[in-house]
């Protein structure tokens, strides 16, 4: 499919616009909120609430014979909910820290999550089928109807974000300060993890418990790469997570036999990818770059002050010294000549003679300038 | 009871980690305008006690006045120092955005920080030396840095009562010197100011008034009363061979 039929169906065919439309809502929303639990280092408890909805979704349909949205979402909100809890109380409670605790609900409640489903659907009954896809997402299923709740459920979340904004910034950088302030912490702390979990239960039906997770830590990953600023974070990791939602929306469906949560979440993956190697500042890239310059800036330094040293040895700072005389002394035997050619074109050092090299009145205020800088600053 | 107002007055103060007592019966009452130190070995209660008393955590017994009432009401009378170890640093935002954090309070639930904040937060980044620091990131700061950023946050909370937990914990020289000045302007404007202190070899030169203690209060007062070798014996266990000197001339004459 050529690029103008893919934004024509974009737009005018039904089922690809639900879908994009679905999976965009669906990034925004985890990648905004997913923003709050990676700041505040809680990136596995999007993984804990994702898992542990499984039973609840299998439950609630148990208790009801009932497969509408409303109804599975409502069990997926409180079996993490519960999930949420247990892990406090863990916390509280033993001697386990967080992250144990965690590991623990979440293979404990996707276990549980497994057992009834294989139990269900060893029941005569014919009407469990597609409980399954909530495992990996299907977002073919998608109807403009669920998209219409996903969006109004969007909206709450994110509005709440914003007007609270202050409150959700301070809970997440200084939470102790903030109640040293009045501000009622617990309450803040409970209100935004609820709104994880909303965006989390978004994204269930299309994405799936497994790779939900993805999609709360990933945009917001990728997105503290490019900017220091939260506002900034925020707005980026919904962009990214919207991004990825409707490629992944996109590519599966013009292609056979893709499913759409798996594809979003490999999109997702190639944003990580260049975020974490070609961001300004932070990326591999521009660190791996700057090492080396500081590197090569060290190599040429030592090559100069050896040559300083050397000369004035002999009292006078343009004594030439051979290569050999050089590589003796110096720290970086290999790069000698190297730092010499590249010293020269810099008019620091001459060549009086071939293969003898000396300080140029340039290279001695270099040095100059070096030693000054080694001395103790006032900070 | 004297009906002179005590700036803090703690009363049968207990917590309890885990059946454990941090706190044992603490009975404390600061006068306004002070510099307090709080001193004792590691794991006798500092940092518990000033938690207790910001209402950060709940006490097992005892109550906290500030100015005359618990403290939980009093919050906006007191401003907070916490040990700049308990944040990340890496977090994105600017040393103007996280000065003007100390505002949240007073500006409640709906209004943003404006023009008005940032004016304060400006002057109080002046007063700790930092204002050409406004809009850098605070991941690229030094921990001298990073201590007069949270100090210039509790600034401009223009609170009455300030606790600080550990305000010259690994910083340089310069910026003690620093943090000193500001705790003596406070000082001098009639602010009452309570610091965990773990210099014990400086108590006598930066503060008038100190607590010894170690899960129980050992003793407290002004610094010349109450700051004896005797009661750093019983504050620390027989570990503190090098304060004789320190102690020896305060004896024959001092100040």
């Amino acid at each position: 499919m050529d690029l103008a039929g893919i934004i024509h169906d974009l737009f005018f065919d039904y089922t690809l616009r639900t879908i994009a439309l679905g999976s965009a809502i669906i990034g925004l929303v985890s990648g905004s909120l997913g923003c709050y639990a990676v700041l505040r280092r809680q990136s596995l408890l999007g993984d804990a609430m994702s898992h542990a909805a499984l039973p609840g979704i299998v439950a609630a349909f148990i208790l009801t014979g009932s497969k509408a949205p409303l109804v599975l979402v409502l069990g997926a909100a409180a079996a993490g909910w519960l999930a949420t809890l247990k892990i406090i109380g863990i916390v509280r409670l033993t001697r386990l820290k967080y992250d144990a605790a965690m590991a623990l609900i979440l293979s404990v409640f996707f276990g549980l999550g497994l057992v009834l489903l294989t139990y269900v659907q060893r029941q005569p009954n014919a009407s469990q089928a597609g409980l399954e896809t909530f495992l990996f997402g299907q977002a073919a299923a998608l109807l403009a109807r669920d998209v219409i709740v996903m969006a109004i459920l969007a909206c709450v979340a994110l509005a709440f974000v914003v007007v609270f904004w202050n409150q959700f910034k301070l809970l997440s950088f200084d939470p102790d300060f903030g109640k040293s302030l009045g501000l009622p912490i617990s309450f803040l702390d409970v209100l935004l993890t609820s709104l994880l979990v909303i965006a989390i239960i978004i994204g269930l039906q299309t994405v799936g418990v497994v790779l939900m997770s993805a999609m709360v830590v990933a945009p917001a990953a990728s997105a503290r790469q490019w900017t220091d600023r939260l506002g900034g974070m925020v707005f980026l990791a919904a962009v990214f997570g919207a991004l990825a939602g409707v490629s992944g929306a996109v590519i599966s469906s013009s292609m056979a036999h893709m499913p759409t949560g798996p594809t979003i979440i490999v999109c997702l993956s190639l944003i990580v990818a260049v975020s974490l190697t070609l961001a300004p500042n932070r990326g591999l890239l521009w660190r791996w770059a700057g090492r080396r310059r500081s590197h090569r800036r060290l190599r040429l330094e030592s090559v100069l002050a050896d040559l300083y040293a050397m000369a004035m040895q002999h009292g006078d700072y343009q004594h030439a010294h051979e290569i050999g005389a050089l590589n003796a002394v110096s720290s970086v035997p290999g790069g000698v000549e190297a730092g010499l050619r590249a010293l020269e074109n810099q008019g620091l050092v001459s060549q009086p003679s071939a293969g003898r090299w000396r300080l140029t009145p340039a290279g001695m205020d270099k040095v100059k300038e070096i030693i000054r800088g080694m001395e103790p600053r006032e900070l | 009871m004297s009906q002179k107002e005590y700036a803090i007055q703690v009363e049968d103060l207990t917590v309890a980690y885990r059946d454990k007592p941090a706190l044992w019966d603490i009975d404390l009452t600061v006068p306004p305008g002070i510099l307090m130190a709080i001193v004792g070995p590691n794991g006798a209660g500092k940092t518990t006690l000033m938690k207790a008393a910001l209402g950060l955590i709940t006490p097992a017994a005892g109550k906290v006045l500030i100015y005359g009432r618990p403290h939980l009401e009093q919050r906006h009378l007191v401003a907070y120092v916490p040990q700049r170890g308990s944040v990340d640093w890496d977090f994105p935002t600017t040393v103007l955005d996280v000065v003007t954090m100390g505002r949240y309070g007073a500006l409640g639930w709906v209004r943003r920080p404006g023009r008005r904040e940032r004016v304060m937060a400006m002057e109080a980044l002046e007063k700790v030396g930092m204002p050409a620091f406004a809009d850098r990131q605070i991941s690229q700061l030094s921990g001298g840095q990073q201590q007069r950023t949270f100090l210039a946050r509790a600034l401009v909370q223009d609170a009455r009562v300030y606790f600080m937990d550990e305000p010259f914990q690994g910083v340089d020289a310069t910026t003690e010197r620093a943090i000193i000045k500001i705790l003596r302007d406070l000082r001098a404007s009639g602010k009452t100011v309570v610091v965990v202190h773990h210099d014990l070899q400086t108590v006598r030169e930066y503060f008038d008034w100190v607590t010894l203690l170690n899960v129980r209060r050992i003793a407290g007062g002004p610094v010349g009363e109450v700051f004896t070798e005797d009661n750093l014996r019983l504050t620390y266990g027989g570990r503190i061979g090098f304060l004789h000197a320190e102690t020896a001339r305060e004896k024959n004459g001092g100040e």
